[in-house]
């Protein structure tokens, strides 16, 4: 599998807090990983590093099919086809959902001008096709604050799906989610993977996590700790091996101690 | 198959008027604000009417709101857009001495009143510019840096002119004069004309333009924006630029229409200013806010004065006036927005 995106020497401090050190990361084309870890492993940063939110500490590299990128920002990663849907999901509450869902990617002309019967008509589009919304309580130009929390899921998945993505990163996604809409998540999932586009999923619940990804990369105290295809252990062998990253940090050590 | 119960057309129709009412009461609800205030505003003027019709129907009392309103409505209007990112400028009224200031020592050294002129709009501009520098790079609190840059220019503006006066008769020969303090057909003052064509502009880029578009998600949620890829730092500079420019701008107008140039101009506007736009219904909190809301804002505020001496009531009723319509109708604006959005 040709990589994608790959990541080498990855550091990022802040201030006194090195939340990554030395990581070294790649995703396939067409392949869904999953990355885990605890909270504070590093798992939201390494996805900043990605989007180009955090720059990485002199030294790291980001390569995107196989060109390294200098400087990479928020709209040019965007341009390459990079779309997330963070953790804190990134919205504007008091703004329209037309708004929302085209938020730093605005339709324009040459001038700048803003294209809002595409935007709103778009928009109207997506909120039966995608997003589900069926209520007629809800309209392009409802304000997004109004809305529940899978309401608001629903709204950030939506803009990530919007741009076609070839990589899309989902931080979260199934936080504070039902079962239905968890389920919905996790088929967006798998219909990434159909789509031959690539995915980074970050989700506590390895349970949400295993049957959907391709391979797992467990983060712990912002360095890699391991990785391995998915096909290489059954789900009690992961969960196993989780618990040993918790207490020693470490995969691989133990590993070769118990051979 | 089972038929589907929408397809009875009177049940569609009947989901149509629901839906159009829906609209309908979404449009109400959107603007509420603006109604009210619309309202509030045509109420006050009504009233005025009503007590001193003699007056409120005279050209007079038009003609010189028209050039009194302008002067702080101007500055309304950009200082809306540093509102709306969630940041303030309270350094303008310096600023629009500092502009004419500008003027007065490049007119000094060229003789050349057109060259003194975009040099005042140029120093406008730089100060804002400086202004957002300081928010955006040094992370200091617009409150706080303002404050500061607010002095700093009326110093700087009493060390170029030692204090003094000075005339601006040289202006009045040149085709600024009547462009900017002329009347059109007689009638309606240049002061008024160009208030109305700056807030057109500022609000086709407020709203129809990838830069307002930014300007509200940037004081929504800054966080959001940026993590979306949003040029949070760019927005928030060229608010406080324009700022800067209609400031001066603004300042030279005043000046001009004098033919007189006091270092210490542009004090007295700063509350107006404010209370225009608070008024207008622009949030504090960033991300909400209107040019409508603003200049109707702007002309409550102006009719005020005008028209508690006109009823013959004593003119420091004004200010009691002014403070009720201010408290009561930013109460309102929150009881409105806590039950709508
Ligand atoms: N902007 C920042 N400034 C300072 N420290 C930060 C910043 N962002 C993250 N950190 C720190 O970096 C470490 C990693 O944080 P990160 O958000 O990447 O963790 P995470 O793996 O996503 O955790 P969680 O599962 O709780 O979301 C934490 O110790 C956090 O406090
Ligand atoms: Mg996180």
């Amino acid at each position: 599998m040709s990589d994608l995106l790959q990541l080498k020497n990855v550091s990022k401090t802040f201030g006194e807090v090195a939340a990554l050190r030395d990581v070294n990361f790649q995703v396939g084309t067409n392949e869904i990983v999953g990355l885990l870890g605890d909270n504070g492993a590093g798992k939201s940063t390494l996805v900043k590093i990605i989007t180009g939110y955090h720059q990485p500490d002199a030294g790291g590299q980001i390569i995107w099919k196989g060109k390294k990128i200098e400087h990479l920002s928020v709209p040019l990663a965007r341009d390459l086809g990079v779309e997330v849907v963070y953790q804190e999901r990134a919205l504007a509450d008091q703004q329209t959902l037309w708004r929302n869902i085209f938020l730093g990617r605005e339709l324009t002309n040459r001038w700048g001008l803003l294209d809002i019967k595409t935007m709103t008509r778009e928009t109207r589009k997506l909120m039966s096709t995608v997003m589900g919304f069926t209520s007629s309580a809800v309209s392009p130009e409802s304000t997004v604050g109004t809305f529940s929390g899978g309401e608001r899921q629903g709204v950030a998945i939506t803009r990530a799906l919007y741009f076609e993505a070839e990589l899309i990163i989902l931080d979260e996604p199934t936080m504070g989610l039902s079962l239905s809409e968890t389920k919905k998540c996790l088929d967006f999932v798998e219909g990434i993977k159909k789509a031959g586009k690539s995915c980074i999923f970050i989700d506590h619940n390895i349970f949400h996590v295993y049957p959907v990804v391709d391979r797992i990369v467990v983060l712990d105290r912002g360095t890699v700790a391991g990785q391995f295809m998915k096909n290489e252990l059954t789900l009690d062998e992961l969960i196993d091996r989780l618990y040993r990253v918790a207490q020693t940090g470490s995969l691989e050590q133990r590993d070769q101690a118990s051979q | 198959m089972e038929t589907h119960p929408m397809n009875s057309t009177a049940e569609a129709k009947s989901l149509s008027t629901t839906i159009k009412a829906k609209g309908i009461s979404r449009l109400l609800r959107k603007w509420s604000l603006q109604i009210a205030l619309t309202i509030v505003a045509i109420l006050i003027w009504a009233f005025f009417l009503w007590r001193s019709p003699n007056t409120f129907n005279s050209y007079d009392i038009y003609n010189s709101l028209m050039l009194t309103t302008p002067f702080f409505a101007l500055m309304a209007i950009p200082q809306t857009l540093v509102i709306i990112v969630k940041e303030i400028d309270l350094s303008f009224p310096s600023v629009m001495a500092w502009g004419v200031a500008a003027y007065e020592l490049v007119y000094v050294a060229t003789h050349n009143v057109w060259l003194g002129f975009f040099a005042c709009l140029l120093a406008g501009l730089l100060a804002g510019f400086l202004n957002g520098l300081v928010v955006v790079k040094l992370g200091i609190p617009s409150l706080i840096a303002t404050i500061g840059t607010q002095y700093l220019w009326r110093g700087v503006v009493m060390v170029t002119t030692n204090g003094q006066g000075k005339g601006m008769i040289e202006v009045k020969s040149t085709l600024l004069y009547p462009l900017l303090t002329g009347k059109v057909a007689g009638v309606i003052p240049m002061e008024f004309v160009w208030t109305i064509i700056i807030a057109a502009i500022a609000w086709f880029f407020l709203n129809r333009h990838k830069f307002g578009a930014h300007a509200y998600l940037t004081g929504d949620n800054p966080e959001s924006a940026r993590l979306m890829g949003v040029n949070v730092n760019r927005t928030k500079i060229i608010a406080f630029c324009l700022v800067g420019l209609v400031s001066a701008f603004a300042g030279f107008m005043v000046s001009e229409s004098l033919l007189f140039f006091w270092p210490t101009m542009g004090d007295g506007y700063l509350l107006n200013t404010l209370a225009s736009v608070f008024l207008g219904g622009t949030s504090v909190f960033g991300g909400v806010g209107t040019i409508y809301g603003t200049v109707l804002g702007a002309f409550v505020i102006a009719i005020i004065n005008p028209g508690i001496v006109a009823a013959g009531w004593l003119a420091y009723w004004t200010q009691l006036i002014y403070g009720f319509i201010i408290v009561i109708s930013v109460s309102l604006q929150a009881l409105l927005r806590r039950r709508f959005v």
